[in-house]
């Protein structure tokens, strides 16, 4: 199938086809991630051979990541990163493209992994389908997880970094500053938020909350 | 080459060359409009006549009683909308099922948020099954609408229509409530099954013509004689004033065609199609552990495999698939709209996990031994693959 791709991800960041339709084709780049995932942690690997360990999501949700990373001790650089993935082709493919931009050139050090974004990982898969962001919002936030993990287990506790942002749903970890996101790029209703960020998807609970700070972010931008 | 195994007949199914054929003058050479008081429209005219006739004539009914509509969400709408808004002074309450097609759910959805009737959704067992007692049960001095598919698209479970439409047209007499009426979603049956609506006892039936190898963007309703709906749209004559706009002739042309042939076939490819799609499912099962088929065993459309398969998610199987040339669809929250999995599903009792690992095959004209085999070949593997990269393992006690 021929289809050309818009550079990044963004709202109007969708995969467009020949005839500018907005469509659910993934990219090259997806695709072959999606075929052929890179880095991911085999049946008989052995968990103690990786110092830190990342979760989230969980599979009622649609999405759930578990990701195994072992750092160098001397210079806090990943060298191998690992990850499980229970979603679909594009979080496959974003986690699998998060494990090689962790890793390559030596490996980031654990303060510039923490830096990646959902965007960064997007931006070298060539684009996600708008409705698909989540999936690679999940795998930053495990590798931040998993971060924290190895800051635990080696008593660097002035190196965690509880995000500054709240967790509003324990089970998809979406954040207050993620909704507040949602809402800037567009999304002013329960629904819409929720097609963004998969908060309450599996938790309704939490949705009372989620509705009222969509309101504060709505009056707080848009008056 | 890869091979090419469509086997999503459910999602619409390819144009039958006779059907075509049939069309083909009428998107021609014959291209007037039937309302025209001159003979290039009354040719047209005619033949749209004729073609009401022919399916009147295939559903035993008569032809005023088909209004051709532009598929089965506009018939589902019609029947469910119009009888109920023209008839409400006889009652409020609506009565179907939770694995309802979107078309009837959320056209009874509307009318109980915005306009104030009440609907009960009856519960299936964990075969996707409705009983007449449960309906009966369910049955009101105010009810004037039950809405219950004849056969479910997703999971293939065939619903007993015949008999819980004897119970609707018994309890009707009995409690002298003419308005209670019984309409069914027929799309997915038509392929299979009788169609004959004396012996279902329904005053309404849905039809769509690309569910039939007929083309798209066509349907029907049968309205049974003396109901009464109010039109979703205005502005002509058309379909007695019910659904005015110009006719969609080839389509009608088409669709006529379409439904005689699938009637005509419909006993031998059933016979064909069962042992195929009970060897899939038997393929399937054997060679791949923690896996569940969705709906009915024997109650069933032969065309029908739903296999949720667990620790998977389905979208990412389709893709998988996709790339060894079969065509498949699932109940995955990832291929929807609205990122919520299949509600079929989930009305089953089943948990999420099972419903976005859900994955269905459905059978057609041109499915073979060949294809099937060939999925049950081409299947483990994929799965492995998808399994080895799954960090989920859903405990027994959710699936089985």
């Amino acid at each position: 199938m021929t289809h050309k791709q818009e550079p990044i991800a963004g709202t109007q960041g969708d995969v467009t086809t020949h005839d500018n339709a907005k469509s659910w084709f993934y990219t090259d780049v997806v695709k072959d991630h999606f075929f052929h995932p890179r880095n991911f942690m085999h049946e008989d690997a052995n968990e103690s051979d990786y110092n830190a360990i990342g979760k989230v999501g969980s599979p009622a949700c649609g999405d759930e990541l578990r990701v195994w990373m072992k750092v160098d001790p001397g210079t806090q650089r990943i060298l191998d990163f690992r990850w499980k993935t229970f979603g679909c082709g594009s979080a496959i493919a974003s986690t699998s493209m998060a494990s090689v931009m962790v890793t390559e050139n030596g490996g980031m050090t654990l303060e510039e992994a923490r830096k990646l974004k959902p965007q960064d990982i997007m931006e070298r898969l060539g684009g996600l389908p708008q409705r698909k962001f989540h999936c690679s919002v999940l795998c930053d936030k495990a590798l931040r997880d998993a971060i924290n993990d190895y800051y635990r287990r080696t008593q660097q506790f002035d190196h965690l970094v509880v995000e500054a942002s709240r967790i509003i749903d324990p089970v998809s970890k979406v954040t207050d500053h993620d909704i507040e996101e949602a809402v800037l790029e567009g999304a002013h209703t329960l629904e819409l938020v929720q097609q963004k960020t998969k908060v309450g998807i599996g938790n309704p609970n939490c949705l009372p909350a989620v509705e009222e700070l969509i309101r504060f972010y709505k009056e707080k931008y848009f008056g | 080459m890869k091979p090419t195994v469509y086997l999503d007949h459910a999602a619409t199914t390819p144009l039958d060359p006779r059907v075509y054929e049939a069309m083909l003058p009428y998107l021609t050479e014959h291209f007037g409009n039937p309302s025209s008081f001159h003979s290039i429209g009354k040719t047209v005219k005619d033949a749209v006549d004729q073609a009401r006739e022919q399916v009147a004539h295939l559903l035993h009914v008569r032809s005023d009683e088909i209004l051709f509509t532009s598929g089965g969400t506009e018939s589902d709408n019609l029947a469910i909308l119009g009888y109920a808004r023209k008839n409400q002074e006889q009652g409020k309450h609506l009565i179907t099922t939770r694995i309802e097609h979107h078309a009837v759910l959320e056209a009874m959805l509307h009318l109980e948020k915005k306009e104030g009737f009440e609907v009960t959704y009856l519960e299936t067992d964990r075969d996707g099954l409705i009983s007449p007692e449960q309906v009966e049960a369910a049955l009101r001095e105010d009810t004037i609408l039950v809405s219950i598919m004849y056969a479910n698209n997703e999971i293939g479970t065939i619903e007993p229509i015949a008999v819980i439409g004897n119970m609707i047209q018994k309890w009707r007499e009995v409690r002298k409530r003419p308005a209670l009426k019984f309409h069914t979603d027929a799309c997915q049956a038509s392929e299979y099954l009788e169609l004959d609506v004396e012996s279902l006892h329904v005053d309404m039936l849905t039809l769509n013509g690309s569910k039939m190898y007929g083309p798209k963007g066509i349907g029907l309703l049968y309205v049974k004689r003396g109901i009464k709906l109010q039109p979703l749209q205005f502005g002509g004559a058309q379909e007695r004033a019910l659904r005015p706009g110009t006719e969609n002739v080839a389509g009608i042309i088409g669709m006529a065609k379409a439904l005689e042939l699938a009637q005509k076939d419909r006993e031998n490819e059933s016979i064909r199609l069962i042992p195929l799609r009970d060897r899939l499912i038997e393929g399937i099962q054997s060679s791949l552990k923690k896996t569940r088929l969705n709906g009915h065993p024997q109650q069933r459309l032969p065309n029908n495999v739903n296999i949720s398969i667990m620790d998977i998610e389905g979208e990412a199987l389709i893709l998988y698939l996709d790339a060894h040339g079969i065509y498949a669809s699932t109940g995955s929250a990832c291929t929807s709209a609205s990122l919520d999995p299949s509600h079929v599903i989930l009305a089953l009792g089943l948990p999420y996990e099972v419903a976005h690992g859900s994955v269905r095959f459905t059978l057609g004209h041109s499915t073979t031994n060949e294809d099937i085999e060939y999925v049950i070949q081409t299947l483990p593997a994929l799965v492995q693959k998808l399994r080895s990269l799954s960090p989920v393992r859903v405990d027994e006690k959710y699936f089985l």
